[in-house]
């Protein structure tokens, strides 16, 4: 990954190219200031998130990982948002049992239109990943 | 259960099959190793005792023929996990349930006999075992020497089977604790928790045993812990990579893990890997009220959805 700033985190998103991409988009469009710590990946639909994608981010040098889709049943592929439900949670309720903090993990749900609530996910998650400080130490995200 | 009666229906069951796949002695009297029975001269090699462990129905969903498997209450579990998710034609299958009485861990015996050569290994009826070796007989009972998953074990009867060599047991232990070694752990600080699986994770020398002796993993040459498009996992041996290795194997199989223990039975460095399956099992239990491989009508969790989830809440950051 990039080198970042001292007090820059890293952070993933994975989000649906349909609902929260769009709602990205809007927060953007409407110039709604938002955290830069948060590196975006856009998918199909939050169905298409493996929660191996989360795994794979969190043990490669990610401090956090933020996964959003269509709000259920408004999803565009009408049942992926309900699969990711089901996975998701299970990779939440993991987590801690492997001794990673639950809360370096969030999902939700978040539509086109809303720009101002995308901005306070990011804005609240990112505080959320400064306060859990960085996962890695120097000498393991070089590994 | 007798011995004789096994034989025997063995040698009825041969009549409609083309291969039945049970147990005989391995190289050494502590090994049982499976044999593919396909002449009825074959069937006197056959032997059933604590020390048949491996679970035979690996096998099934490689075979193309009409297949008669010996199976425990355990390995039961994966033949019904199969028919959910469709993964063998049960008209090709007779299945041949032993009601077990529980088996020995061969590792938990070598650790008592300090890994000295066996020369004779007997069963009392008291349910014990007496392993002689050159500096004398050591006597242990079952119990002290069973793997960690008799002791929930909740299905000692096969939970599907077309013929029962022996009179169906019920299951003595505890069904509330079944999971209790999962609770206690994930009791523990975030910290040690992690110490504790970079310790065993550290072990790793990613041969791949466990994934290989999976009933459930399926996937065989197209497994993606060894594709290099998608590059999954590096060739680099470090604890990322290992600690990936058993995350994919773990997420692949959750709410499919029928915790048959085969996994853990064959890695060569001790590593307690069904821990991490049982932990999603007793999740699944708690989320979908679902368990694996037990009624055939079910669904795995994951291969569905409900429009409205009532144990699963919205999180709040």
């Amino acid at each position: 990954m990039s080198e970042v700033g001292p007090k820059e985190l890293r952070i993933v998103g994975f989000l649906c190219n349909w609902c929260s991409y769009g709602g990205a988009d809007t927060a953007g469009v409407s110039r709604f200031k938002q955290p830069t710590d948060l590196r975006i990946i856009r998918v199909p639909c939050s169905g298409r998130v493996d929660p191996l994608f989360v795994v794979k981010a969190l043990l490669n040098g990610a401090d956090g990982v933020l996964v959003s889709g269509c709000h259920p049943r408004d999803c565009h592929y009408s049942d992926g948002n309900f699969y990711a439900r089901r996975r998701l949670e299970m990779l939440k309720r993991l987590l801690p049992f492997l001794g990673i903090d639950d809360k370096r993990f969030h999902y939700t749900w978040i539509s086109a239109s809303e720009g101002q609530r995308w901005q306070q996910t990011v804005t609240d998650f990112t505080k959320q990943i400064h306060k859990l400080g960085p996962l890695h130490s120097g000498k393991e995200a070089q590994q | 259960m007798s011995l004789d009666k096994l034989k025997q229906i063995i040698t009825d069951v041969m009549k409609e099959v083309d291969v039945v796949i049970g147990y005989k002695q391995g190289f050494d009297p502590l090994h049982a190793t499976p044999c593919f029975i396909t002449k009825p001269e074959q069937v006197d090699q056959v032997i059933w005792n604590p020390l048949c462990v491996q679970n035979l129905t690996s096998y099934l969903t490689s075979l193309k023929k009409k297949v008669g498997v010996v199976v425990k209450g355990c390995d039961s579990r994966t033949i019904v996990q199969f028919m959910q998710e469709g993964l063998i034609d049960r008209s090709k299958v007779v299945v041949i349930g032993i009601p077990c009485t529980g088996v020995v861990s061969v590792r938990k015996v070598l650790e008592k006999v300090k890994h000295e050569p066996i020369e004779e290994v007997k069963f009392g009826d008291d349910g014990t075992v007496i392993v002689k070796t050159p500096s004398g007989e050591t006597k242990m009972a079952l119990s002290e020497v069973a793997p960690d998953k008799c002791e929930t074990c909740q299905y000692p009867t096969p939970v599907v089977y077309d013929h029962l060599a022996g009179e169906p047991i019920k299951s003595t232990k505890d069904p509330q604790s079944v999971f209790k070694d999962i609770e206690e752990f994930d009791k523990k600080s975030l910290e040690e928790k992690k110490a504790y699986w970079e310790k065993e994770f550290d072990r790793c020398i990613r041969c791949y045993a466990c994934r290989n002796a999976c009933p459930m993993c399926v996937c065989q040459d197209s497994c993606i812990a060894e594709s290099r498009e998608p590059h999954w996992v590096s060739q680099k041996s470090n604890l990322t990579e290992k600690t990936m290795f058993h995350m994919i194997h773990a997420l692949h199989l959750a709410g499919r893990c029928v915790e048959c223990g085969e996994c853990e039975r064959v890695c060569p460095m001790g590593i307690p890997v069904n821990k991490l399956k049982r932990k999603i099992n007793s999740d699944m239990k708690v989320l979908f009220g679902y368990e694996p491989g037990v009624k055939p009508e079910d669904k795995p969790p994951m291969f569905t959805f409900s429009v409205e989830e009532k144990n699963i809440e919205e999180h709040k950051l």
